[in-house]
């Protein structure tokens, strides 16, 4: 299925979780200072492997930055 | 003296909070926070870039600065909340220095969405460091909302403007009873001192650090305006007077 990844168009396979999102954006290791949006909604750490995506979702995979 | 610095029960050991954004590089923001001597620094929350190298986060553990995330780029109350609530996800914190900015040219506070955000952030358990419009009304409606700290402008954000309004700020100080912060608009150090000498418990600054010349050489004049400024506060000042007063006496004086 195809899904929107930080804005960006990606192939994931049906059966893909929202930790697979986040390892598609390029984050791999502990998830500390690590959080998703999926359609707009928090996805709590505890849930990423247990939340299925679905065609056309949207996901944002967002990190500390400089700011403020 | 003992005067300590208090926000929402826990204890600063600096008055002088830092902002990371507008840094040159994670190595001269690093230089810049050791010589601030903050204890707090705010950071953003972006898409990742998996070309990135380094991240502000490691260079917050090495030089022992806690974060503070913020809600910069948010325009509605929707958002903000959003935002406060990935940060808490991402950084395991419930503290947010909550902006709802109301346009893209002065990054004013929409104040509006600012007080929507905040009750629903207080309700939901965050410990909200709400940036505000120098706005007595404002800041008295934020704080009985429950917000941790009102953090009045000093004039826009990067802008280096300084206190635009000190009387309105004179006006948050004495009625407030949460920390007041100036945050935004300071460009030099002198800003910071007549902040702290206003009555304000700190300040957060960033691009008046980080985009100096010389970010750690500002920094370091930061953290002694805002200690200067602070001690200058309680140290009862001379009023000002239109005419002199010698201070030293005619008695004695010479005939010549």
């Amino acid at each position: 299925m195809t899904v929107l990844v930080n804005g960006t168009s990606i192939e994931l396979s049906a059966t893909a979780s929202v930790t697979d999102a986040v390892h598609a954006a390029g984050h791999e290791g502990k998830a500390f200072g690590v959080a998703v949006a999926l359609n707009g909604e928090v996805v709590p750490k505890g849930s990423w492997d247990s939340t299925m995506l679905a065609e056309a979702d949207k996901v944002e995979v967002l990190v500390a930055a400089q700011g403020g | 003296m003992e005067d300590p610095f208090v926000i929402a029960g826990e204890e600063m050991s600096s008055r002088l909070i830092m902002g990371t954004g507008g840094a040159r590089s994670l190595e001269a923001l690093e230089q810049a926070l050791v010589a601030s001597g903050a204890e707090l620094a705010t950071v953003a929350l972006r898409r990742i870039d998996p070309n990135a190298s380094g991240s502000v986060i490691d260079v917050l553990k090495r030089v022992g600065c806690r974060l503070l995330p913020n809600t910069a780029g948010c325009y509605t109350a929707h958002d903000a909340i959003t935002t406060a609530r990935l940060a808490r996800d991402a950084f395991e914190t419930n503290w947010i220095k909550l902006e709802v900015i109301g346009d893209d040219k002065t990054l004013l506070p929409d104040p509006v969405g600012l007080l929507d955000a905040a009750e629903d952030l207080v309700d939901d358990n965050f410990v909200v460091l709400a940036y505000t419009n120098d706005d007595p009304i404002l800041a008295k409606r934020l704080e009985s909302l429950g917000c941790a700290a009102v953090m009045p402008l000093g004039s826009p954000i990067g802008s280096g403007m300084g206190i635009r309004n000190p009387y309105n700020l004179t006006l948050i100080v004495e009625q407030s009873k949460v920390p007041v912060i100036l945050d935004a608009g300071v460009g030099t150090a002198s800003d910071a001192a007549i902040a702290m000498e206003l009555g304000c418990d700190g300040v957060l600054l960033a691009s008046a650090v980080t985009r100096a010349q010389h970010p750690a050489a500002m920094a370091e004049a930061m953290r002694k305006a805002v200690e200067a400024g602070r001690l200058a506060r309680h140290a009862g000042r001379i009023p000002r007077r239109l005419y002199a007063e010698a201070s030293t006496p005619d008695e004695g004086l010479a005939e010549l």
